[in-house]
């Protein structure tokens, strides 16, 4: 068992497909939470595969994608600061602010450094003690208690030059608020893989009991996601919402305790601000008073002056989920992903690089 | 960003591990998975692993969803179409109910 080609036999999906197939009465419209999910879905061309009933539409699960243009101009302005060392996730590099990206920056003279941990930025701190790290802490549930142990460790270690800009946001208050908003009607919700795996499937319990909204957790590989969509179907057609766990192979009902656990020891619930969903109560997650001495908010207020969005972009109503890339009178025209204007184009996860880079059919 | 991928931990000190990725060793963080053990799969999500896999749950769904495979026929053109005995047929669906919603 390698947990990866067990899950990719075109065999078993033809069966599932052929089972979705012969379920499906009503025309239904699920919304993949997850942009990993949303990038499954179009590598292996899963849309294509779904019967005419079954359509897909992708949700806010790009952690990149939905930070906040403020919030963005914020990195650049503190990366622009004398003595400071940026570090962050690369997806971030090339997002277009307000008035250029991170990389720009970079190529100014910031010293902005790409990580692949948030353990690598706590490396370079200890390598840089003359200098300010700053990591950048951007990602949902999966990531945020991956940041926080990285703040232990420098309490632990009695580091002084490691800050983090918790940029963290929380994903069932984005399904809330999607769900809330009423713009696009969703028959059932695709549930993130490594989120959960996280905060545990009962987590979306809120999904069938406040919205009468099935839900069904996936993992990544083609059968994963075909299996959740099959779960879906079939609680629509028989009227009995509820979330079926179809990733029980990564996903407990609890979650994961100790990540919880580290997540909250480090991290409070807080408000955030999110692109195409705007400031959410109780969406994101701050440094706790007890850690603020790592908060590069506190420790380095910046203003980097009033937003400028882009005309015509339309990433926030992508990730809402009210349109699909192509409605965007930028995609493919003025926008891709060698000259980005939105996140959406940028990131790995993003719904218009996914319909960019496999060439989206509209389905 | 929340991709993460199945590893294959090879031994552990402390809260490290060393992890097999697609043929490639390094370093991976137990920091939030101490219950990790070697030989076992778990999630790699930035360096760290943030679950172990249940090799019996993944049996256990491959298993399902090979059962379901038996009340489906095969290919024609290209398109998959339900065994052709109705009665079959509705068994199928009341089986793949309980095998897709397990």
């Amino acid at each position: 068992m390698k947990y990866i080609d067990e899950f990719r036999d075109p065999q078993l999906a033809r069966t599932l497909l052929a089972n979705t197939r012969a379920r499906s009465t009503q025309p239904v419209r699920f919304m993949e939470f997850c942009g990993g999910h949303t990038h499954a879905i179009f590598r292996h061309g899963l849309r294509q595969m779904l019967p005419p009933t079954v359509k897909l539409r992708s949700g806010p699960g790009c952690p990149v994608c939905v930070t906040a243009s403020a919030d963005l101009d914020r990195a650049i302005a503190l990366a622009k600061l004398p003595d400071v060392l940026i570090t962050t996730f690369g997806d971030m590099l090339k997002v277009p602010g307000s008035h250029g990206a991170l990389q720009t920056a970079k190529a100014e003279g910031a010293d902005v450094r790409v990580v692949y941990s948030a353990l690598d930025a706590l490396q370079i701190a200890r390598d840089h003690p003359e200098r300010a790290v700053i990591f950048l802490g951007v990602g949902f549930e999966t990531t945020a208690p991956t940041v926080a142990v990285s703040i232990l460790e420098a309490e632990a270690g009695g580091l002084d030059n490691f800050y983090v800009l918790s940029l963290h946001k929380l994903t069932p208050p984005a399904t809330r608020a999607i769900l809330d908003a009423g713009e696009v009607r969703l028959s059932g919700i695709i549930g993130p893989g490594h989120v959960t795996t996280v905060i545990g499937s009962r987590a979306w319990e809120f999904l069938p009991r406040d919205y009468s909204v099935p839900c069904a957790v996936a993992g990544f590989e083609p059968l994963d996601i075909l299996r959740a969509v099959a779960a879906l179907v079939e609680m629509v057609e028989s009227g009995q919402p509820a979330v079926v766990n179809a990733y029980a192979r990564g996903v407990h009902p609890e979650g994961n305790r100790t990540a919880l656990d580290i997540m909250h020891r480090v991290f409070e619930v807080s408000e955030a601000d999110w692109r195409g969903l705007g400031r959410m109560p109780a969406s994101g997650l701050a440094l706790r008073p007890e850690y603020a001495r790592f908060d590069a908010a506190l420790a380095f207020p910046v203003d980097p002056g009033p937003t400028r969005e882009h005309e015509g972009c339309r990433c926030g109503d992508v990730l809402r989920g009210t349109v699909e890339p192509p409605d965007c009178p930028l995609f493919r025209r003025v926008c891709t992903p060698a000259r980005p204007v939105g996140p959406c184009m940028v990131s790995a996860e993003g719904a218009c690089a996914a319909w960019y880079r496999y060439g989206g059919v509209d389905v | 960003m929340c991709l993460a991928i199945p590893t294959l931990i090879t031994s552990i000190e402390g809260t490290s591990a060393r992890a097999e990725i697609g043929g490639v060793e390094r370093t991976i963080s137990l920091a939030l998975t101490p219950e990790a053990r070697v030989g076992d799969y778990v999630l790699v999500h930035t360096g760290f692993a943030i679950g172990v896999l249940d090799e019996e749950e993944a049996q256990e769904t491959l298993r399902l969803l090979e059962e379901l495979a038996e009340f489906y026929t095969g290919e024609t053109n290209g398109e998959w179409r339900m065994a052709n005995d109705e009665l079959e047929m509705v068994s199928a669906i009341r089986n793949s109910q309980s095998a897709i919603l397990r």
